[in-house]
């Protein structure tokens, strides 16, 4: 309970910071996209149902305020959740280069999705442009973001994973 | 807990199953143009919240714009009391001619003044954190008299549209957005184009024109683009900015070019909503006719 509480409150958070502090923290035009970052740690971390569940919750969230389906980006965001979660077995602690190469295809994923529905299906097939202007700056972006958040997100699993451990054995 | 998680459907089937939610949900919402019960509930839950958020963030950029110091203060203020007496005669001049104005307005029988439309003010509560749509949302809603289609104002110019409505807050689109299509026409010569966002323009706050006929009406650099009056959902006569560049199409029978807009669309905190939509008028000035 206590773990669904901090994790709900951390995708409210980025949520948030996303819509309001990064939207001033601009470079180029573009802000990072921070629920992609908690999604697939999230994914990665804990295993496909954790990050399908987180990745529903991010999506969601953007579909009400942002989006113009309700749908849309839920299903991006769990079915990268999903993606995520399968690869938990690769995942251990010390290493930073995993979770950063998921993050940026998770990235990828999000922004080629996004171009071909929205964009390339309305006609628009001017993808280069996209990719230089929109794409690319937003991955570079959000990988330096990655650096600083997914450290917090890190140390807060661990935290939340010795405190269950301990519950646990308390009972045993 | 742990055993019971386990024993229940495997994380596939919990996917295939999502999945089939939504893409229902975005068919229902393809085919009825409705969104459903979702952003009713998010009404009384984020915007609050992000309501709370971004009046804390204009109180701390106040209360560091507070540290100015004294002496700047008192330098400006003598500049300003020069300024006061010179705008002061300026004033009695522009009153004058501004009686002269109404009484000639008068006997003109204008009864339409297109600066007149009512407005009212909103605060931007939230911008889109995605990189790939332009629109904000602001803290007024249908309760405050905002429906769909009114058109919103930052400063003296257009910058958007209302998409979407709730009960406290309503989504704009900005001009810049790449969805964003606005008849428009030259102030000075009348000649009806078409200003459309851009993705790629919206980076550097510019805007494309199209679709200007290219007639013996000369453009300059410089020159004021307004809202038009053959537009269903624009009020006439609204500034969008100024030409910055127009080119002869290939084809040689349009025109187009770019538009520095009037409005930084970077940096939007106030913004003005202008109550009543084209339709309306529209409708009200049909029955006036009957």
């Amino acid at each position: 309970m206590k773990r669904k509480g901090i994790t709900f409150f951390i995708i409210l958070i980025s949520f948030l910071l996303q819509s309001t502090v990064f939207n001033k923290l601009k470079f180029g035009a573009v802000s990072p996209n921070l629920l992609i970052i908690v999604t697939s740690s999230f994914g990665f971390m804990r295993g496909r149902k954790s990050g399908m569940a987180v990745g529903a919750i991010s999506g969601l969230f953007v579909d009400v305020f942002w989006g113009h389906l309700i749908g849309f980006h839920t299903l991006i965001y769990m079915v990268i959740g999903y993606v995520n979660g399968s690869l938990e077995r690769l995942f251990y602690d010390e290493d930073i280069k995993l979770p950063i190469i998921l993050i940026s295809a998770s990235e990828l994923l999000y922004g080629f999705s996004t171009y071909v529905f929205w964009y390339m299906l309305q006609g628009n097939f001017a993808f280069g442009e996209y990719l230089s202007t929109i794409i690319i700056p937003e991955l570079v972006y959000t990988i330096l973001v990655t650096l600083i958040l997914y450290q917090v997100i890190l140390h807060i699993n661990r935290k939340l994973e010795s405190e269950e451990q301990r519950s646990a054995s308390r009972f045993v | 807990m742990k055993i019971r998680n386990q024993s229940s459907l495997p994380s596939k089937y919990w996917l295939l199953i999502l999945c089939f939610v939504c893409i229902l949900s975005m068919g229902i919402e393809f085919l009825t143009g409705h969104a459903g019960p979702i952003t009713f509930i998010a009404n009384y839950t984020v915007i609050p919240v992000e309501k709370g958020i971004s009046y804390a963030g204009t109180w701390m950029s106040d209360v560091s714009s507070n540290f100015q110091t004294m002496k700047d203060m008192t330098k400006e203020n003598k500049k300003l009391q020069k300024k006061v007496d010179e705008l002061t005669t300026d004033n009695t001049r522009l009153r004058q001619e501004q009686y002269e104005l109404d009484r000639l307005k008068e006997l003109y029988k204008l009864d339409e003044n297109y600066s007149d439309y009512k407005k009212i003010g909103a605060h931007v509560i939230a911008n889109n954190g995605t990189n790939w749509f332009s629109d904000f949302t602001i803290d007024k809603g249908s309760k405050d008299g905002i429906k769909e289609n009114c058109n919103v104002l930052a400063g003296s110019g257009l910058v958007g549209i209302v998409t979407e409505v709730g009960p406290h807050y309503a989504r704009v689109r900005a001009l810049i957005d790449d969805a964003s299509n606005v008849s428009a026409m030259m102030l000075s010569t009348s000649d009806t184009c078409i200003v459309q966002g851009n993705l790629k323009l919206a980076s550097d706050g510019r805007l494309r024109f199209e679709k200007l006929a290219n007639n013996d009406n000369k453009i300059e650099v410089g020159e004021q683009v307004v809202t038009s009056h053959v537009s269903d959902r624009y009020l006439q006569g609204l500034f969008i900015g100024y030409v910055s560049e127009v080119n002869v199409d290939s084809n040689n029978l349009t025109r187009s070019g770019y538009i520095t807009p009037a409005v930084d669309y970077s940096n939007i905190q106030e913004v003005l909503v202008i109550t009543k939509t084209k339709q309306e008028m529209i409708n009200s000035h049909s029955k006036k006719k009957e």
